[in-house]
C-alpha cells in the first residue's frame, strides 16, 4: 500500500450523548507508520473520539474511512457487525488503560495471547505457545511465567501483557486509551521505551489518548489538543508543545511541574 | 556552489496568552542564505532569537511571516508551512539538530540513542551501532557509561552524546546551538573537526559559537542577528 494514502481518516466527526456534545467537527488523517497523539482534561472529547474512530461510538454526523487491506477506503460504520469485528480481530488492537478491561482475568497469560491467534484461525497448539512465549519475551515478562494467571502480575506486567495479547496478531492500526495510566514513573518509563520500539519495528499506525503531554511527546509524531469536544490546536508534537500558539495549549503547557 | 537553504523575510513574535496576551516580537525580514560546505555563525547578545532562529529551521517553532526553503531530497521544502510528515522526513534525511539539552527516554543505552539517527536514515543496526561506538571513542566518552541511559550523565557527557546524535548521520544541512558549550578545550577541538569533516563533504552548516575562536576556526561567514529585531531597519547582508 502506499504511504501516501491516509490508514484511517475522519471527516467532521461529531457525537452527541443526547443533546450534549461527546465530541465536534473533529477531522484528521492518520497514515502508514503514523502515531497520533490526542490530549486534553478529563471531560474533552479525547476518549469519545477515540471510541468514535474505532468503530465502537456512532457519531451523529461524519465518517470515519478505514483503508482496508483488499477492499480500499471503507466507511467504518457502513460495515456490517461480522465485518467490523474481524477489523478489530485482524487490523485493529484496542489497548485500554485498566489492563483488566482488556485481558482475560480468568485465564492464564499463554490463553491471553493465545485466545487472539485462535480468532484469526490458529489451530496448531504448539505454534500458538511458541508464539505466545515469543511475545511475552518481546514485552519483558519471563516465559516462567506464561502459565501463570494476570491476576498474579503487576500493574506494570498486566499492561505488557495487554499490549501483547493487542499486537500477537500483526495489526495495523493501535488505538491507545491513556496506555500508562495509573502505572508508577519507573513502570511508565519501561512501558514507553517498549510502546516506542514496538511501534517503529512492526511500523504501527497509532492514536494515543493521554492526560500525560510528557507521555505524548515521547510516543506521538504528531499531536492533537481537545477541550470541549473540539480540537483547540493541532500539529508537529514538539512544535505544539515547545511554541503553542492556542491560548488553552499554552495554559497547559505552561502547568506542567518541572522536576 | 549548491544552495541548501533560503531563507526569506523570515519573522516571528510570540503571543503570550497566559500572560495578559503579550506580543513578544522576535524578528523581522530575516533573510539568509547557506550552500554546500559553508558555515555560517549567528551572533549577537542573549536573548536576540539566534536559538529561536535555528528552532524555526528545524519547525520547532512555527513563523508568522516568510518562508523557509530547504533543499530535501531534490526538491526545495518550505519549512514554515511543511506538513508534520514533510518535517519529520526532512529531520530525518536532511536537517541534523544538535540542541542544548538532550531529551532522551529513560533506559535506552547510549550506545542506541547515538546510533538512533544513522538507523532512521536506513543503516543496519550493526553499522549504525559501529559508527556511534567510533564517535563516542573520539568524543573521549567511556565505554564504561555506552551501555547505560545518558539521563544521570554530567553536563559535558550529554553535551557530548547531543554532538555525537548530529554527527553520527550524514546530514546534508546541520544546526548547531552551542556544540562547544560547557566542554573542555581538548573536547571542543575534536567538535571543531567534526565540523571540517562535515563541511569538507558538503554539509551547510548554521550554528550558534559563545567562543570566538571556535567561531573563527571553522566558521565561513556570520551573520549578527541584531539586524533583524523589529523596528530596526534591515542591512543587506555583506
Amino acid at each position: 500500500m502506499s504511504d501516501d494514502a491516509p490508514l484511517l481518516r475522519a471527516d467532521d466527526v461529531t457525537v452527541l450523548y443526547g443533546a450534549r456534545v461527546g465530541c465536534r467537527d473533529v477531522s484528521l488523517d492518520l497514515y502508514p507508520g503514523e502515531v497520533l497523539g490526542v490530549v486534553g482534561e478529563s471531560g474533552s472529547g479525547k476518549t469519545t473520539l477515540l471510541n468514535a474512530l474505532s468503530g465502537r461510538l456512532e457519531p451523529a454526523s461524519g465518517r470515519v474511512v478505514y483503508a482496508t487491506r483488499h477492499e480500499g477506503p471503507k466507511d467504518v460504520f457502513a460495515l456490517t457487525e461480522p465485518e467490523r469485528r474481524f477489523l478489530m480481530r485482524t487490523d485493529w488492537a484496542l489497548v485500554h488503560q485498566n489492563p483488566r478491561d482488556g485481558l482475560r482475568m480468568g485465564v492464564s497469560a499463554g490463553a491471553n495471547i493465545g485466545e487472539r491467534l485462535m480468532g484469526v484461525g490458529w489451530r496448531h497448539y504448539g505454534n500458538i505457545r511458541g508464539t505466545a512465549l515469543s511475545w511475552l519475551d518481546k514485552v519483558e515478562i519471563e516465559a516462567g511465567r506464561v502459565d501463570d494467571l494476570p491476576a498474579t502480575f503487576s500493574g506494570g506486567m498486566q499492561q505488557r501483557l495487554q499490549i501483547a495479547r493487542n499486537l500477537v496478531t500483526g495489526p495495523r492500526l493501535v488505538f491507545m486509551d491513556e496506555p500508562t495510566g495509573g502505572l508508577d514513573v519507573s513502570v511508565q518509563a519501561r512501558l514507553l521505551d517498549l510502546l516506542r520500539g514496538l511501534v517503529a519495528d512492526l511500523n504501527l499506525s497509532a492514536v494515543v489518548v493521554t492526560h500525560d503531554l510528557a507521555v505524548a511527546r515521547v510516543l506521538s509524531h504528531r499531536l492533537m489538543v481537545m477541550r470541549d469536544g473540539g480540537v483547540v490546536e493541532q500539529g508537529l508534537t514538539d512544535q505544539v508543545l515547545d511554541d503553542p500558539q492556542h491560548p488553552y495549549t499554552q495554559l497547559l503547557v505552561s502547568s506542567i511541574l518541572q522536576v | 556552489m549548491t544552495a541548501m537553504l533560503r531563507i526569506e523575510n523570515l519573522g516571528k513574535r510570540f503571543t503570550l496568552h497566559v500572560q495578559d496576551g503579550a506580543e513578544i516580537p522576535v524578528f523581522q525580514g530575516v533573510d539568509l542564505a547557506l550552500d554546500a560546505g559553508d558555515c555560517v555563525a549567528l551572533t549577537g547578545p542573549s536573548g536576540t532569537g539566534k536559538s529561536s532562529l535555528l528552532r524555526m529551521i528545524y519547525a520547532n517553532y512555527l513563523c508568522q511571516e516568510g518562508r523557509i526553503d530547504l533543499w530535501h531530497d531534490g526538491a526545495w521544502v518550505d519549512m514554515a508551512t511543511a506538513a508534520p510528515r514533510t518535517v519529520l522526513d526532512v529531520r530525518r534525511r536532511t536537517l541534523g539538530y544538535v540542541s542544548q539539552f538532550l531529551r532522551v527516554i529513560p533506559r535506552v543505552p547510549t550506545l542506541d540513542v547515538v546510533a538512533e539517527p544513522l538507523r532512521a536514515m536506513g543503516a543496519p543496526a550493526d553499522a549504525a551501532r559501529d559508527a556511534a561506538a567510533a564517535l563516542l571513542r573520539r568524543l573521549n566518552i567511556p565505554q564504561a557509561l555506552w551501555r547505560l541511559s545518558p539521563v544521570t550523565f554530567s553536563g559535558g557527557e550529554k553535551q557530548r552524546i547531543n554532538v555525537a546524535r548530529g554527527f553520527v548521520a550524514p546530514y546534508p544541512v546541520l544546526l548547531l546551538d552551542e556544540p562547544t558549550a560547557s566542554l573542555d578545550a581538548a573536547n571542543s577541538a575534536i567538535v571543531l573537526e567534526l565540523i571540517a569533516e562535515a563541511r569538507a563533504r558538503g554539509a551547510a552548516v548554521l550554528g550558534i559559537f559563545h567562543d570566538r575562536a571556535a567561531r573563527d576556526a571553522v566558521c565561513t561567514d556570520q551573520v549578527d542577528v541584531t539586524r533583524f529585531k523589529p523596528g530596526s531597519k534591515a542591512v543587506s547582508h555583506a
